[in-house]
């Protein structure tokens, strides 16, 4: 049970630790200063998150896991994150249409969360979600923004959702831990979820005069350990220090 | 306005200043005061984006989540810095994007510090150390500067800037305790970076231009050489407390001038940085020039999409 309880965790916090990542790398070059800082922002909460999940799967693992080893030192195949947030920021419509497609359903899924029997669980949804809608907010408007404001902006939105959403169906595929989790009472049933996403995504779209891709071919992975090319590159980065020296306090 | 009347008028701001006032941007101002504050000012709002790019080399790579999230948390702040400076300066009739123009073509300075390369993971120590140690012994005078909006915003920077400086002592300290290792990784940035740190505070007192005028208006306060003195002898004792050791074969505590002696800076090297050629000058403009210019389309949309919201209001209310 402490094993599920773990890798139930794990599926949760590990798109928050990659989206967070990737959000860091483009801290200093944002297309404004408050773009920047509000993409910074974004990060930290999620990092922030990351650490609460962590630290709380390293109790569950026991032994000598903590929230460092947890982050830093799995091989690829061990992270579970969702193929969609380790997409790369290819440019600033793929960095919001990334964080929006992720946005809509993080909410949803906190918002259930929140009434987890596992109190801990709860406790950091009930934290999170405040975090959580301030981004979708962010994330939303910038869809607004970029698709309904210029040509350029409108084509470059078009795209980048028209990229993206093949991974968007990831995000309800329920792993066994996620199975084991919702018959406990304590995980989030994910596919329930599926009809109030597409219809906040529809609708922000289409305010956003932007057309719903009508592609009925999906990538994942991700939950399972298969990831993009992509990810290895990410991981490089986030291990750089602990793979190069390690056992080591920082 | 006549001659005199501009004298009475400039006799009047100059006794304002003498009694400690602040000026506020819609009082009477001499155009040299003016432009003055808007150069110092932007330098520093300039310094604070450009000194963004140093530090946010290491969040990806970050060797824990605690010092990820403080180091993202660290760069954020210089953001919010940039902000409000800019918006200080905007206030003496500036526009952010001439601000931005003038950084882009070089004719707007930022601190040559952020020129030299972030190479190991101990710079982010020696950087928060060193680095916004010099930068708090130049800005402290200047919360009591007699330009209102800037003064306030030194408050806050300062603020900000002392706990960064705090931080990056302590992942020096960490280090300092740590493998054989990291004591290298940490004493090979203090090596690095003890230098430049104390070329932050600018040339020796008899190259200043700018230093005279400034006392007078209280945008310095202290010297050059002066606030050099002060950073040496309140940074030797802290070296000393972690055991690194401080890369001067001169520096020598003097008994009787109660501050330690130090040697010979290498001023040729900090006139080649300033004049764009230190290590970094180029990938730090073209980092700026990058994003600024590769995000004219986002600008673009925000405006357009704006300007569509606001019409369809004014059509809502014919």
């Amino acid at each position: 049970m402490k094993d599920t309880l773990y890798q139930y965790i794990l599926g949760i916090a590990d798109n928050c630790l990659i989206l967070g990542q990737r959000l860091g790398e483009l801290c200093g070059h944002g297309p404004s200063l408050e773009t920047d800082i509000a993409c910074t922002n974004i990060s930290l909460d999620l990092l922030g998150q990351t650490r609460s999940y962590y630290q709380y799967a390293a109790k569950a693992k026991g032994g000598n896991a903590t929230e460092d080893n947890i982050a830093f030192l799995r091989k690829e195949r061990e992270y579970v994150n969702v193929l969609l947030v380790e997409q790369p920021n290819t440019d600033f419509a793929y960095t919001i249409a990334r964080q929006f497609l992720f946005d809509v359903y993080h909410l949803l899924f906190l918002n259930e969360l929140q009434s987890s029997t596992d109190m801990t669980l709860a406790a950091i949804a009930k934290k999170a979600i405040k975090e959580v809608s301030y981004h979708e907010r962010f994330s939303s408007d910038w869809i607004k923004r970029l698709g309904d404001g210029t040509k350029e902006s409108h084509d470059k939105m078009q795209k980048a959702i028209n990229d993206l959403w093949t991974y968007t169906d990831e995000l309800f595929h329920q792993t066994l831990a996620d199975e084991a989790m919702i018959i406990a009472g304590i995980g989030v049933e994910t596919s329930k979820l599926r009809e109030a996403y597409d219809q906040q995504v529809t609708d922000i779209l289409t305010e956003a005069t932007i057309a719903i891709p009508d592609t009925k071919w999906f990538q994942k992975g991700g939950k399972k350990g298969i990831h993009t090319e992509h990810m290895g590159y990410l991981l490089n980065d986030l291990q750089y220090m602990q793979r190069t020296y390690p056992n080591m306090e920082w | 306005m006549s001659d005199e009347q501009i004298r009475s008028l400039e006799e009047q701001f100059e006794a304002r200043i003498a009694r400690d006032e602040k000026i506020e941007p819609k009082d009477w101002m001499p155009e040299k005061y003016r432009k003055t504050h808007i150069r110092q000012m932007s330098q520093h709002a300039h310094s604070e984006i450009v000194g963004m790019l140093p530090e946010g080399n290491w969040i990806t790579r970050a060797p824990s989540l605690r010092r990820k999230v403080a180091l993202l948390a660290k760069v954020q702040d210089e953001a919010g810095h940039g902000l409000y400076l800019y918006s200080a300066c905007e206030t003496l009739g500036i526009s952010r994007d001439e601000l931005y123009e003038q950084l882009h073509s070089g004719k707007a300075k930022y601190s040559s510090i952020f020129n030299y390369p972030t190479v190991t993971w101990a710079d982010m120590g020696a950087i928060g150390w060193l680095v916004d140690g010099a930068a708090i012994i130049n800005q402290v005078p200047l919360c009591s500067t007699s330009y209102g909006p800037y003064a306030r915003a030194m408050v806050r920077v300062c603020k900000e800037e002392s706990f960064h400086q705090r931080q990056g002592f302590e992942i020096m300290m960490k280090l300092a305790q740590g493998t054989p290792e990291q004591k290298e990784m940490a004493q090979d940035a203090l090596n690095r970076w003890w230098w430049p740190s104390l070329m932050m505070l600018g040339p020796t007192d008899a190259a200043s231009t700018h230093t005279e005028q400034s006392m007078k208006w209280k945008l310095k306060r202290k010297t050059n050489d002066e606030l050099r003195q002060q950073f040496i002898d309140q940074t030797v004792p802290q070296a000393d407390l972690i055991g690194l050791r401080i890369p001067d074969p001169d520096l020598k505590w003097n008994e009787e001038t109660g501050h330690y002696d130090f040697g010979e800076i290498d001023w040729e090297e900090f006139w080649q940085v300033v004049k764009g050629h230190g290590p970094c000058n180029r990938e730090r403009m073209n980092a700026r020039v990058g994003a600024w210019e590769g995000g004219q389309w986002v600008r673009d949309a925000a405006m357009a999409h704006a300007e569509k919201k606001e019409n369809k209001k004014v059509k809502q209310a014919i």
